[in-house]
């Protein structure tokens, strides 16, 4: 987005506070709470040298895997993205194997052959997350497919960023679900930038939820820094899905607070646009709101954090004290 | 036992295998109502229905990639990509997901795919639909790839293929689903990893892929008239590839020539003879030859066709000078 688009106030789907209950309400936050603190500490341990390979962080993410995943029964699926820890977290993956995962120890959910960029486990319905931009479109389409021949009841998310929507994978695979009214939500960070480069520089339309016209299904774009609205316009898509009415594009607009990589110095963005987005931190807000709305008194949120700082503490100490594979571990796990 | 054309053999496979399982199904462009381009999947929709032969839009990305999401969620999907030469579109799904997605998760996804395509020249369908691309997915670990010389083949390993819990690169020939060849008529499957001696014989090895195979038999034939004696090794799948067969046939000739219309740099062709190379060195008389697509792209005028394309004489010839 460029400079003049910072203002742009997302059409936020008004949710009445009444309409959520305060089980959903305080479990969203706990997602938020979990994603902040993981992410917030995977970047410690990687600026430290603890962690191999490069970390995409979704800091500055959280309401959209926490809204769109709290819609979500735990036998839907999942595809997921190179910024996925959010993701999988919200989709109900363990702290102690994920980050097994990062330090490459045989404990991670992927036995260390996978890394940050691939956590999967199937059966959460995590389907992986995906290194490649706008592969997870077409798997995700795929399992939907199955969903649907199956009678399963199931329905798919795929998430992806805005940058995967100018793939032709993501194209090819919107097309097919509208032919053939898959049950699936393609969910789109709009976290405004492809790595460097700017919405505007990516696609002539003014949002991507437009793009949904061209496949013959609804678009919707909501304010990807509020939960609550995240949640609403996330419940109706999978309802619409599960009930046999098809696939919805649903656009979170959003904002990565680091760079595309730890290490991105993200000097293509402007100093005042990271602080107007900042001041918008989709948790901190939403706090302010659960304690107005009287959901949650200073102290349970506090006591949130506690918990689940203790929580990841112990999961970095699991992953610490877990066995390095073995090198000729390399040649196992091979299709059979 | 009953003559059937190779692409009733194909048919039949997925027929018998849609019977069995109701987890499979197909899906391609036009392989429904209209029984796909070379007739291969003709009259299954007539039995299974749309939802079981799946047409779809001309979205080989789509294809491939709905494919492997359904496989890695309970089903068993036979995707067609029309020709090898578009398979470049679906080749992240293919090569960097189905391949992959088993191995990146710690053993977790198992991914019952069968990816049928077909390839070959031989029609003047000119550059993009002719070539053959095997050495593409048999050098990507992860990936099994089947080509079937003869309708008895292609029936048997394709049941196998459909029953396997990993991808397949299923490569027919377009120039082979007219011929026929004997299959049981009871159920029967083929493994994979099993090459077929297609001929035996003691002074020279050919080891020939999908069509090559009838033309090897040809040169074979003519070259025994001369009191040469070829031995024609199919290894019908190139992943995973029986070297035992092909090495104890080096041990009896000491001569050993590749063979195929994919190009001949590296090519499946290269790696055969260097297999053969580590392990069979002693036993070669004369240094191994590729006898295989000319690195061109393949023309359209049949005259240069036949001439980029190797064939019977060209295999005829190379024996001859393994020979003298």
């Amino acid at each position: 987005m460029d400079g003049s688009e910072k203002v742009h106030r997302p059409s936020a789907v008004s949710v009445a506070p009444d309409a959520m209950d305060r089980e959903l309400l305080t479990r969203m936050h706990l997602t938020m709470v979990r994603i902040r603190h993981f992410e917030q500490r995977a970047i410690e341990l990687f600026m430290a040298g603890e962690l191999p390979g490069f970390l995409h962080s979704c800091l500055g993410q959280e309401a959209v895997p926490a809204g769109v995943c709290a819609a979500l029964r735990e036998d839907d699926y999942i595809t997921s993205t190179h910024r996925g820890h959010g993701h999988v977290i919200a989709k109900g993956l363990r702290f102690d194997r994920m980050m097994a995962e990062l330090y490459g120890r045989t404990t991670g959910y992927c036995k260390g052959k996978g890394g940050s960029m691939h956590i999967a486990d199937f059966s959460q319905g995590v389907l992986g997350a995906n290194g490649i931009v706008g592969a997870g479109i077409p798997i995700a389409t795929g399992a939907a497919l199955s969903a649907q021949m199956r009678r399963s009841g199931q329905v798919v998310v795929a998430f992806f960023g805005d940058g995967a929507t100018s793939q032709g994978a993501f194209h090819e695979a919107a097309n097919l679900a509208a032919v053939w009214n898959l049950p699936i939500v393609y969910v789109c960070e709009n976290n405004h930038y492809a790595v460097s480069t700017p919405v505007s520089r990516q696609m002539r339309v003014s949002s991507v939820a437009q793009r949904a016209a061209g496949y013959g299904f609804p678009g919707v774009t909501v304010d990807g820094n509020d939960p609550m609205a995240v949640y609403e316009a996330a419940r109706e898509a999978v309802e619409r899905a599960r009930s046999g009415g098809g696939p919805t594009l649903l656009e979170c607009r959003t904002y990565r607070w680091m760079g595309h990589y730890i290490g991105d110095p993200a000097t293509y963005r402007p100093a005042e646009e990271v602080a107007w987005w900042k001041e918008r931190d989709p948790l901190a807000l939403f706090e302010r709101r659960l304690i107005e709305m009287e959901i949650l008194s200073q102290e349970e949120i506090e006591r949130a954090h506690e918990q689940v700082r203790a929580e990841l503490e112990a999961a970095i100490e699991f992953a610490r004290q877990s066995p390095v594979p073995a090198p000729e571990d390399a040649l196992r796990d091979l299709p059979q | 036992m009953s003559q059937i054309y190779y692409r009733q053999a194909i048919r039949d496979a997925l027929r018998e295998e849609m019977r069995r399982d109701e987890r499979v199904f197909l899906l391609g462009l036009d392989i429904g109502r209209f029984g796909g381009t070379y007739k291969a999947t003709q009259g299954l929709w007539e039995e299974f229905g749309d939802e079981r032969v799946r047409d779809t839009p001309l979205s080989e990305a789509a294809i491939a990639g709905a494919a492997v999401g359904a496989a890695m969620t309970g089903m068993r999907p036979v995707a067609e990509i029309m020709y090898m030469d578009f398979i470049t579109i679906a080749l992240d799904q293919i090569a960097n997901q189905a391949a992959k997605l088993t191995y990146m998760s710690g053993g977790q996804a198992r991914i019952p795919v069968v990816f049928r395509t077909q390839e070959g020249a031989g029609r003047s369908s000119a550059a993009q639909h002719a070539q053959s691309l095997e050495a593409w997915v048999a050098h990507i670990p992860g990936l099994k790839v089947v080509l079937p010389a003869t309708p008895y083949d292609a029936k048997g390993l394709l049941k196998t293929a459909i029953r396997d819990d990993s991808p397949v690169v299923f490569i027919e020939h377009k120039l082979l689903y007219g011929i026929k060849g004997e299959a049981p008529d009871e159920e029967y499957l083929i493994p994979f990893g099993q090459a077929r001696v297609a001929r035996e014989g003691t002074d020279v090895t050919v080891v020939a892929l999908s069509r090559m195979v009838l033309k090897a038999l040809e040169a074979a034939e003519e070259l025994a008239r001369e009191g040469i004696s070829v031995e024609v090794i199919d290894p019908r799948t190139v992943a995973p590839l029986d070297l035992e067969t092909i090495l104890a046939s080096v041990e009896k000739t000491g001569r050993l020539i590749v063979t195929h219309e994919g190009y001949t740099r590296c090519g499946v062709g290269a790696e055969i003879a260097t297999q053969v190379v580590e392990h069979a060195m002693h036993a070669l008389k004369r240094p191994p030859r590729r006898v295989c697509g000319r690195n061109v792209p393949i023309p359209f005028a049949p005259v240069m066709e036949n001439y980029v394309i190797p064939q019977a004489a060209d295999l005829v010839k190379a024996v001859r000078e393994l020979m003298s």
